[in-house]
C-alpha cells in the first residue's frame, strides 16, 4: 500500500448518496443508458416464493450501477455481476471488495447485479460467467471500488473531526483517528461520504495487509442452501404464471411438418398450445398438466438432414479428415524424425460427445409485455439473454430487465440460449408470464454437446528412450465456428486444440494439427473445454511414450518440464503427497497427469484398483497452483468438484448418436458417479503471490488421465478410448 | 378434493390425486425447496419425508400419500439449526446447492435410525442422491458431524 495506484476507469467513478441515507459507490461507464435497469431487491409477493422484481418504491433503493451500498444500520450489500452456479462467486467477489473497504464482513451481503455494462467481466467485454474468469476479470476492478469506498469514509471522518485523513485508520467498518482513538462506523458516515468527490487514486492493499483474501471463509450463501429458500430458475413464481412443456423434433436440425392439438387441450390446467421455433409448448397452470398435455399431442416431424446421422458415420468422418488437418503448431521436423528414428510408436485415441447434466434441468421464466419484458433466469450470460430477448420481442434493451437466479450447475451449458429463447417466445405467444421447464430427458437430449473428437498420435525416441518428435492430429467438431465464427483462424478453432497445442514438454520435433468436422450434433462448452479432453489424450499418450522408453511416467515428466516450473512444482507436490516412490497398496495402481489450463496449473495423482473389469478409483491427491488465492475453502471445494465432474466422464459419460437422435436419456441411460463411487480426494495448494489464475476448471482436465494411466498400469494396455472399458 | 398433511399444516386442494406430490409441493403449495431432477426416482432432488421414510416426491401420487404426513426441507426445523442442517454449515457442504434437500432430508431420516453411521452406512442411505457438483466427500464428513451433534444433544436434552 505504499504508492496509489491509479483508477483502471479513473474518472468513471461515480458516488452518490442513496434511499435512506445510504452512500453508494460504483462506476459509471460513458454511452451507458441512464435508463439501464436499476438493481433488483428480494420482494416476497404475496402467497408465492420470494422472487426478485421492481415495485416502484424500491427503484430508488439502488442508485444504477452501484458496486457497493453502505446503509446507515452499518449493513453493506455488494453486488455479484458473475452468476452463482456452486464455485462460490457470490462469497469470492464480495470478499474482494469488502477486503479493501476493510468492511465488517459480518454486515456483508450480496446480491445478484441487473444486466449493466458496468457489470461486464473485463475478460469477455461482456457479462457472462465461464472460463474461469471471474476473480480473474474482476479482481482489479472491484477491489478498486472497494478501496475508493474505504478513501471517501477516511475523508468524511477525516472532516468530521477536523484531522488529516493520514492520521486516520480502517478496520472492521470502522474508521480510527490514531492519535485520539475516536471511533466512527461507516453506517455513520454514508451521509457526509455521499456528498465528497470520488478519488482518482486509491491505496490497494499489498498481500500481506488481506485480511480476508487468502482466508477459508464460510459461504454466503450456504444458509439459504440448506434451508430450501435459495432460490433457483425452477422456484421462480411470478403473479399469473403459466408453466410451459416444449414437445422438440428429436432429430437434430429437424422441424414441425404438422401437429394436431385437440387431445393436448383436452388435458385438465392446459390453456394454450402454441408453436415456437424450438417445437410445440404445452401451457398449463402447472408442470404436471402441461407434462400430460404434451403427452397427448400428435405431431409430424420433417426430420431434415440428419436423419441418418450416427455415431459410426461420425467416426468414420473423422477417420476420413483427421490426416488433413491445418497447422495448429509446428517445431523441428517431427514427420523426418519420426521416418529416421528407430524406435516410433503410434495410437488413435478417441473421445465421445458428453451431455452437462446440470442437476436443475433447463429452464427460464419470462414476462413479456408491448412496452417491457422481464426475464428470471439461471444463466451464465446476461449480457446474451438481453440480446436474446430484444430479438425476439423487438423492444430496446432498456425495456428488458434480466434477473439471475442461483444455478443448479451451469459447466457451460448455462451460457446457450435456447431455454430464454423458449420462455420469451411462449410468453409473447400467449401474453402471459411463462416458465419454461425442460424435462431431464430433454436436457440430455438437446445439448450443446462436448465435442467428440478421433485423435492420431505418433512420437518417436532416441536411444535414451527419450521423445524427440510428437504427432498429434485432431479430428473433431468445432464450437467456436457456431458462438464465434470470427474467431476460428485458418480453420483452427483455439478450444479444439487447447491442452494439445500448448504441450509443455521439451520435446524438439512437434506438430499439431486440427481438422475441422461438424456432422450436425450441436457442440459447447462443457467444463475445461478443449483440454478436458486433449489433456487425456496428450498425457495417456505420454505414458505410453514413457513406458516404450523404460521411463518412469512421473520422472519423465519431470525432466520433460524442465523449463515449465509452475508446472514441475504442482507435479512434484502432488507426486510427493501421493508417495509416487513409495508401492501403492497391494492390488492398487496409481497414475499422475499434469495440465495448465486457465492460467492455472494442477497436478493429480490417481490410485486405481481394477477388479474383474471394473475400476474403482481410491484416492486422488491433487496439487493446484493457481496463484493469488481468494478463499481456500473454495479452492479445495471446487478441485474436489472438478474431479467428480472429470471422473463421470472417465468412468461412464457417453452420449452415442443413432438415426439423427441422442440415445441417452434419464440417468438410468446416462449415468452419473454417486457417493459410493467417491474416491477420498486430498487437495494440496502451492502458495503463491501470482496473480490469480482460474479455480472452476483447471481441476478437470488431469483427472481421466491420471485414472486411466493408473488403469495402464494394472492392466498394461493402454486406456485409449473414454468412458475406460475394461476387456474382461 | 384431496387433503394432505405437510409439515404440520393441513391442505384441502382441488388435484387429480394421480398428481406426484412434487408438483403439488412446488406448484400448488409453492414449497420450492424440493426439486425436479428427473422424474422417475432415478437422482433423488425430490427427497422428501412421508412419515420418516426418504420418499421420492415425483413418483409418489397424492393418492398414496393419504393421510401420512410428508416433511419436506421447509419443515425440518424453524431456524435452519436440525443437527443435519448446521453439519452441512459447518463442512461448507453445498456448492451450486440444487440437490442438497433430498441430501439433507435422507441424511436426517438416516440419522433417526442410526446415530453412528459408518462410511458404508453413509454411502448406502445416500447412494440415491445425485450431486453434479461433486459434494459427497463432504457430505459423509457432514454426516459424522451432524450425528456428533445429534448425539450431544440426546445426551444434554
Amino acid at each position: 500500500m505504499d504508492e496509489p495506484v491509479q483508477l483502471t476507469r479513473r474518472g468513471f467513478l461515480k458516488v452518490a448518496a442513496g434511499a435512506g441515507g445510504a452512500l453508494l459507490v460504483g462506476f459509471y461507464l460513458p454511452g451507458c443508458s441512464r435508463s439501464d435497469p436499476p438493481a433488483a431487491k428480494t420482494q416476497a409477493p404475496e402467497g408465492s416464493a420470494p422472487i426478485r422484481r421492481d415495485t416502484p418504491d424500491q427503484q430508488d433503493a439502488y442508485a444504477p450501477n452501484a458496486w457497493i451500498r453502505i446503509d446507515p444500520d452499518n449493513s453493506v450489500t455488494l453486488m455479484v455481476a458473475s452468476s452463482e452456479m456452486g464455485q462460490g462467486v457470490m462469497t469470492s467477489i464480495p470478499m474482494l471488495i469488502a477486503d479493501e473497504m476493510d468492511a465488517d464482513w459480518s454486515k456483508v451481503r450480496a446480491e445478484f447485479a441487473p444486466v449493466n455494462k458496468v457489470y461486464n467481466n473485463p475478460l469477455f467485454g461482456r457479462q457472462a460467467t465461464g472460463g474461469s474468469t471471474a476473480i480473474r476479470g474482476y479482481w482489479r476492478p472491484v477491489r478498486e471500488a472497494g478501496a475508493a469506498a474505504r478513501e471517501l469514509l477516511v475523508a468524511a471522518a477525516a472532516q468530521r473531526w477536523g484531522v488529516s485523513p493520514d492520521s486516520c485508520s480502517t478496520a472492521d467498518g470502522q474508521v480510527t483517528h490514531k492519535t485520539s482513538g475516536r471511533k466512527v462506523s461507516y453506517g455513520e458516515l454514508t451521509t457526509e461520504a455521499a456528498k465528497l468527490s470520488p478519488p482518482d487514486k486509491v491505496f490497494l492493499k499489498d498481500p500481506d495487509q488481506f485480511d480476508l483474501i487468502g482466508k477459508p471463509v464460510a459461504r454466503l450463501d450456504i444458509p439459504a442452501k440448506v434451508d430450501g429458500s435459495a432460490q433457483f430458475g425452477q422456484d421462480v413464481k411470478v403473479p399469473g404464471m403459466l408453466i410451459a412443456t416444449v414437445e422438440r423434433c428429436p432429430v437434430f436440425g429437424g422441424k414441425v411438418r404438422s401437429f394436431d392439438a385437440t387431445k393436448a387441450k383436452a388435458v385438465k390446467g392446459v390453456k394454450h398450445v402454441v408453436q415456437i421455433d424450438s417445437g410445440i409448448a404445452v401451457v398449463a397452470d402447472g408442470f404436471w398438466p402441461a407434462l400430460q398435455g404434451r403427452k397427448a399431442l400428435k405431431v409430424e416431424w420433417d426430420y431434415g438432414p440428419n436423419a441418418d446421422l450416427s455415431s459410426a458415420g461420425i467416426r468414420k468422418q473423422f477417420a476420413d479428415a483427421v490426416a488433413n488437418g491445418v497447422q495448429a503448431r509446428q517445431d523441428g521436423d517431427p514427420a523426418h524424425t519420426i521416418q529416421s528414428a528407430s524406435k516410433t510408436l503410434e495410437a488413435v485415441y478417441e473421445v465421445p460427445y458428453l451431455a452437462h447434466a446440470c442437476m436443475e434441468p433447463m429452464n427460464c421464466t419470462a414476462d413479456v409485455r408491448s412496452d417491457h419484458c422481464e426475464i428470471w433466469v439461471p444463466t451464465q450470460a446476461q449480457t446474451a439473454t438481453r440480446s436474446t430477448a430484444m430479438k425476439i420481442t423487438g423492444l430496446p434493451a432498456e425495456k428488458i430487465k434480466v434477473h439471475t437466479t442461483f444455478l443448479g450447475g451451469g459447466f457451460g451449458r448455462r451460457s446457450e440460449q435456447d431455454f430464454v429463447a423458449d420462455a420469451v417466445s411462449v410468453s409473447k405467444r400467449v401474453g402471459a408470464p411463462v416458465k419454461v421447464l425442460w424435462t431431464r430427458d430433454d436436457d440430455t437430449r438437446h445439448d450443446f454437446y462436448r465435442p467428440s473428437s478421433y485423435n492420431h498420435l505418433s512420437a518417436a525416441l532416441d536411444d535414451s528412450g527419450m521423445p524427440v518428435a510428437w504427432i498429434h492430429r485432431i479430428a473433431g467438431p468445432s464450437i467456436l465456428a457456431r458462438v464465434a465464427p470470427g474467431a476460428v483462424k485458418n480453420g483452427i478453432d483455439s478450444s479444439s486444440v487447447e491442452g494439445a497445442k500448448n504441450l509443455p514438454y521439451a520435446i524438439p520435433n512437434l506438430l499439431v494439427t486440427y481438422a475441422m468436422v461438424n456432422p450436425g450434433v450441436p457442440v459447447g462448452f462443457w467444463r475445461s473445454v478443449g483440454s478436458s479432453q486433449n489433456i487425456y489424450i496428450t498425457e495417456c499418450f505420454l505414458d505410453e511414450v514413457a513406458k516404450a522408453g523404460g521411463k518412469d511416467p512421473y520422472q519423465l515428466r519431470r525432466d520433460l518440464l524442465a523449463n515449465h516450473p509452475r508446472h514441475r512444482a504442482v507435479l512434484e507436490l502432488a507426486a510427493e503427497k501421493a508417495g509416487w516412490d513409495t508401492p501403492p497398496a497391494a492390488g492398487t495402481h496409481r497414475g499422475i497427469a499434469v495440465s495448465e489450463s486457465f492460467a492455472s496449473y494442477c497436478a493429480q495423482v490417481a490410485e486405481v484398483s481394477v477388479d474383474n473389469g471394473k475400476v474403482r478409483v481410491h484416492r486422488v491427491v491433487c496439487a493446484i497452483d493457481c496463484g493469488t488465492v481468494v478463499n481456500p475453502d473454495t479452492v479445495r471445494a471446487q478441485m474436489e468438484s472438478a474431479i467428480v465432474y472429470g471422473l463421470t466422464a472417465a468412468l461412464m459419460g457417453e452420449i452415442t448418436i443413432k438415426n439423427g437422435r441422442v440415445q441417452q436419456g434419464n440417468f438410468d441411460s446416462y449415468p452419473v458417479l454417486r457417493i459410493e463411487h467417491m474416491p477420498k480426494v486430498d487437495v494440496y495448494i502451492v502458495p503463491s503471490n501470482d496473480p490469480p489464475g482460474g479455480v472452476g476448471e483447471p481441476g478437470t482436465p488431469p483427472i481421466a488421465p491420471a485414472v486411466a494411466n493408473a488403469v495402464f498400469a494394472a492392466t498394461g494396455k493402454p486406456v485409449r478410448k473414454l468412458p475406460i472399458r475394461i476387456e474382461t | 378434493m384431496v387433503s394432505l398433511k405437510i409439515n404440520g399444516q393441513h391442505h384441502e386442494l382441488d388435484v387429480d390425486p394421480s398428481t406426484p406430490l412434487l408438483w403439488v409441493l412446488r406448484d400448488n403449495l409453492g414449497l420450492t425447496g424440493t426439486k425436479y431432477g428427473c422424474g422417475i426416482a432415478l437422482c433423488g432432488a425430490c427427497t422428501v419425508q412421508v412419515d420418516g421414510v426418504p420418499t421420492r416426491s415425483c413418483v409418489t401420487p397424492l393418492s398414496v400419500v393419504g393421510d401420512r404426513e410428508v416433511r419436506t426441507i421447509e419443515g425440518l426445523s424453524a431456524d435452519g439449526r436440525h443437527p443435519v442442517q448446521q453439519g452441512w454449515v459447518d463442512e461448507q457442504v453445498p456448492q451450486c446447492g440444487f440437490c442438497q434437500s433430498g441430501q439433507i432430508m435422507t441424511a436426517a431420516a438416516l440419522l433417526e435410525n442410526n446415530l453412528n453411521p459408518s462410511t458404508a452406512d453413509i454411502d448406502s442411505a445416500m447412494s440415491g442422491i445425485i450431486c453434479r457438483c461433486g459434494t459427497y466427500q463432504r457430505i459423509r464428513e457432514a454426516i459424522k458431524r451432524a450425528a456428533a451433534i445429534k448425539a450431544r444433544e440426546v445426551n444434554h436434552g
